[in-house]
């Protein structure tokens, strides 16, 4: 089996990197890759993002075919694929960081700034927080309810469709930090930074 | 609920822990990777390496440790020491540190974080004050706190944010090493003068100086050294004392 992870400019992903050799050991092959035919005949992608809303669209802009190859792979093939923070958020339709910016439009809904409540919750929402699940999601297979996660972000994705939330996180107010919509899946917290509970979101994943 | 965060950090000098963990399990005493990894199996939520290398010429074990580790360690590594340029940032990172912290290089050239911040994103970019108490106001050195730049700690601290850092790395060069505590005053009006998170540093000696670093200086994270060094306290006990404290903590 191959996993790619789409290497886009989008800032740091060499954690993630390491994070998905280490759980696929030589089982899977982990390939980092902006190669659209690689991207096209993997078997999943991994989608990360760090930095701005709009930096990382642009990025993804960018590479000529790329958001042609990621639409066919996720909505027409329906392949699974897992985005990570910012790379979760590209799924909504519009994204309001620097800039409005339209996204992928993969998952109805929009990326607004964190209700701070006048500076009583700081930002970013930095550090460690449990995650409430509220729905039932093949990557948290074995995975306890009120498991910690690592959280670095000071944007939020609203879904339109309530129903495509999988857990959420309290900091000002529940913040949606998974999403599952048929084989697209997302993490608005950085399992690859995640300890060994993270790892196992990692590891469900590949083993989809 | 968010946590408090508990950071252990090591000092690394030409790729080798300074003053580290002795644990008698420990294989070698002075392999910043395998401490680390210490730490990461124990619980602790932030992993903080300081090179506090003096030549250029060894700068490059430090990649080979960050490299390392982040093969190894699956929570956030923060490096600091020697940063000077968005170049440096962008090796360290590709390295596989999460997070940078920028000193000297912030004051010198405020442009290093505005810049980098917009490059990599905030998320990564920590910038690491250190800061000396002067009548009723505490002024900023540099260079591991050998100069004194007459800049008042509490407004650069507000430029900092303004210019895109992710989070402030506070430390009281009055209390560093001398276990007495973090200078609360210091941390919580930087605290409530700025949005972002502010990591307390310097000065601990005990448990209870963990607690009054989150209950009174309002940090968002503790990042102590010396206390976790020898085996004093492990970062397993002193989360433990934080919880028994009614302080939100991972455990």
């Amino acid at each position: 089996m191959n996993v790619t992870i789409v290497d886009y400019n989008s800032g740091n992903i060499s954690s993630v990197i390491n994070s998905f050799k280490e759980v696929a050991k030589d089982k899977v092959n982990i390939e980092v890759t902006s190669d659209l035919n690689k991207i096209k005949s993997s078997d999943k992608v991994v989608l990360p993002g760090q930095g701005s809303f709009k930096s990382c669209v642009d990025a993804l802009n960018d590479i000529n075919g790329l958001v042609d190859t990621l639409n066919d792979f996720a909505t027409s093939n329906k392949k699974p694929l897992l985005g990570i923070c910012v790379g979760l958020q590209m799924f909504a339709d519009i994204g309001y960081e620097e800039t409005e910016t339209k996204g992928l439009g993969w998952i109805s809904g929009k990326v607004s700034k964190i209700d701070n409540k006048n500076g009583k919750y700081k930002l970013p929402h930095i550090g460690w927080n449990q995650i409430n699940i509220v729905k039932d999601s093949k990557i948290f297979k074995d995975i306890e309810n009120n498991s910690h996660m690592y959280f670095v972000h000071s944007y939020e994705f609203i879904p339109e469709d309530k129903s495509l939330i999988s857990a959420t996180t309290d900091y000002s107010s529940n913040i949606v930090c998974c999403v599952e919509k048929e084989n697209i899946f997302g993490t608005q917290f950085h399992p690859e930074k995640s300890d060994k509970i993270g790892l196992k979101i990692i590891d469900n994943f590949i083993n989809l | 609920m968010l946590k408090n965060r508990i950071i252990p950090c090591l000092d690394v000098k030409n790729g080798r822990v300074v003053k580290g963990i002795n644990f008698v399990d420990l294989k070698d005493a002075g392999d910043p990777v395998e401490q680390a990894k210490i730490y990461s199996d124990g619980g602790a939520d932030e992993i903080c390496f300081l090179d506090i290398t003096a030549s250029n010429e060894n700068r490059d074990t430090i990649y080979d440790v960050v490299g390392k580790t982040s093969k190894k360690c699956f929570v956030p590594l923060t490096f600091g020491g020697g940063v000077r340029s968005v170049d440096d940032i962008n090796k360290l990172l590709n390295c596989g540190a999460d997070k940078v912290s920028i000193n000297t290089a912030a004051v010198q050239n405020p442009e290093v974080v505005e810049e980098s911040s917009k490059k990599f994103g905030s998320q990564c970019i920590v910038v690491a004050i250190d800061a000396k108490k002067k009548g009723e106001k505490w002024e900023i050195f540099t260079h591991g706190g050998r100069n004194n730049t007459g800049i008042d700690a509490i407004e650069f601290a507000k430029k900092m944010e303004d210019s895109g850092a992710g989070e402030l790395l506070v430390t009281s060069m009055d209390r560093d090493g001398t276990q007495v505590g973090y200078d609360i005053e210091l941390m919580s009006k930087i605290s409530s003068m700025v949005n972002i998170p502010v990591i307390a540093s310097g000065g601990v000696g005990n448990l209870d100086h963990l607690v009054d670093g989150i209950k009174l200086g309002n940090a968002s994270a503790v990042l102590a050294a010396s206390i976790f060094h020898y085996g004093k306290h492990s970062v397993k006990e002193a989360k433990e004392y934080l919880d028994s404290k009614g302080i939100p903590v991972r455990i």
